[in-house]
């Protein structure tokens, strides 16, 4: 895969497609999963981690259904390539930041990751857009037993699957659906809506970005526990949970738009204009005020961009892929003047393609 | 605004939203990024706040001296020490979930609130779990004796090693006919 090839597409995350994708960016499961004949990678050498590496990509080979993914050594990639998968959230920030031999497989349509030698030997990830975790659940299943045929996986009769960290014994599964959730921010209810999924054993995390508090109103849904129930009742838990969140949000950009209209229509547009015309921008205000965009597209207040020309600038506007759009290294300043530069132009261009329709 | 951990000006403000109450943390670049490696995005506890209920567990069922010496112990296959363990909150073979049972099982309940796993199962078993171990074992051995220079140890160790894949291999092949 030539990742200079992926720069100008949108992943599947950022399609904006999806159920429900006005608010659900994404829906992510993960397995993790071990080699019974090797240590776990705390305990690996290099010569064990060469083999597991191995070991894997032979394995894949032999499945008919896998052999298109695109396998890449992640220490033989520069720094820039490292972060611009994990800002498309192909690998974690773990699989950037770790030494030795590791890898990631990947298919085209950036639905399926696999990660060899992160925390655990391998964890599998299938990313669907909007809010589909069954879809996201039935397509993991499979290949997971497809693995299982040619891998002999680290099992326990009682714990189940043997992970690394106790934290993912059991299933080894994790379940996140990643909402935007901006009304709920302003209306400040959001942290009642952490403490009641807490008492549910729910974990919500803000999402990260360069420097930043829970940056663009990106939240994290996923389950805390891994063991002592089924993988679909792990994966009912959140599917059940997320339409009331959903229900909530839309019931403050409701209330938002009856209380203030104009007040909520000034800021996103203001927050429009900052985006169409500044000259620097960091990573952190540019989350922050496609954020207000996004909100204002999804309630008709903005029509000349799509959710997915937002989802995209989201990822567009981040370190590694402005370095790779532009091609080449850029420091903190010269990222801040680029990433204007982007937007300016990419937002001029939707307008003129707004203003040619009309 | 200072760094809370270092005297460099913080430039990250995280929100930690796990806790009862959401809490501000004010750190430098340098800081930042360990704490997020310590606590990656997926919602699990991080290293640290592992070893603290770890830490926390022991202390109620363990004197210091119990505590001192259950830390040496070391697991025959990977060589791990419960210390290392208790220190870097990531186990270092399977074997450890069975020599280290009682010492987990307590810290497994608290995590989950359970200790049987109810989801899916290999269809297949294709290896016994002692040669899996064994294997693992071995390869230590090979490593150690190559570290000591002691190479005719070595090598009787690789064939061991090899015999042991093949026979295996053998055997897989066996069962797929």
């Amino acid at each position: 895969m030539d990742l200079n090839e992926l720069t100008g597409r949108a992943g599947e995350w950022m399609k904006g497609a999806g159920p429900q994708s006005d608010i659900v960016i994404s829906s992510r499961i993960r397995l993790a999963r071990n080699i019974a004949e090797f240590p776990f990678i705390r305990r690996c050498t290099a010569t064990d981690r060469a083999a597991i590496d191995k070991a894997v990509r032979d394995r894949l080979a032999e499945v008919p259904q896998l052999t298109d993914l695109a396998y890449m050594r992640v220490d033989e990639l520069s720094d820039v390539d490292r972060h611009f998968l994990a800002e498309r959230q192909l690998i974690s920030r773990e699989l950037v930041e770790a030494e030795g031999a590791r890898s990631v497989a990947i298919d085209a349509n950036e639905r399926l990751s696999l990660m060899i030698n992160e925390e655990d030997h391998l964890r599998i990830q299938v990313m669907k857009s909007g809010f589909d975790l069954v879809a996201a659940w039935d397509q993991i299943n499979e290949v997971d037993d497809l693995l299982e045929s040619k891998l002999t996986y680290a099992f326990h009769d009682k714990l189940g699957y043997l992970t690394a960290c106790p934290t993912n014994v059991g299933t080894g599964m994790r379940v996140s659906v990643m909402l935007h959730l901006p009304a709920l921010v302003i209306t400040q209810q959001i942290e009642k809506v952490f403490r009641s999924l807490q008492k549910i054993n729910l974990a919500v995390r803000g999402l990260y970005g360069e420097g930043s508090q829970a940056m663009g109103d990106f939240y994290q849904i996923s389950n805390q526990i891994t063991l002592g129930r089924s993988e679909i009742e792990l994966r009912n838990q959140v599917h059940d949970v997320v339409p009331m969140i959903i229900d909530y949000e839309r019931r403050a950009r409701d209330f938002l738009l009856k209380q203030n209209q104009q007040d909520l229509h000034d800021k996103i547009s203001r927050a429009y204009g900052i985006l169409r015309t500044a000259q620097t921008i960091s990573s952190e205000e540019t989350m922050h005020l496609l954020s207000s965009v996004r909100m204002g597209v999804n309630l008709g207040l903005i029509d000349d961009l799509l959710i997915a020309d937002i989802n995209k600038l989201f990822v567009d506007t981040q370190p590694a892929h402005l370095q790779k759009l532009r091609g080449g290294p850029l420091d903190t300043a010269g990222r801040n003047s680029e990433r204007a530069l982007y937007l300016r132009r990419y937002l001029s261009q939707k307008e003129k393609d707004g203003a040619d329709q009309n | 605004m200072k760094c809370q951990q270092c005297e460099k000006p913080a430039t990250f403000h995280i929100t930690e939203l796990t806790g009862e109450q959401p809490q501000e943390i004010h750190l430098c670049e340098g800081c930042a990024q360990k704490y997020l490696m310590q606590t990656p995005g997926t919602g699990m506890p991080g290293k640290a706040s592992l070893a603290g209920m770890l830490a926390q567990q022991l202390k109620v069922a363990d004197t210091a001296k119990e505590l001192e010496k259950l830390d040496e112990k070391c697991c025959p296959i990977c060589g791990i020490s419960f210390f290392e363990f208790r220190n870097q909150g990531r186990l270092g073979c399977p074997h450890d979930y069975v020599f280290f049972a009682s010492e987990l099982e307590p810290l497994i309940v608290n995590i989950h609130g359970d200790l049987l796993h109810k989801g899916k199962h290999p269809l297949t078993h294709k290896r016994s779990t002692e040669s899996q171990t064994k294997l693992i074992q071995l390869r230590r051995e090979m490593n150690e004796a190559i570290r000591l220079e002691q190479y005719e140890r070595a090598s009787e160790l690789r064939d061991t090693i090899r015999n042991l894949e093949e026979g295996e291999e053998q055997s897989e092949d066996d069962h797929t006919v």
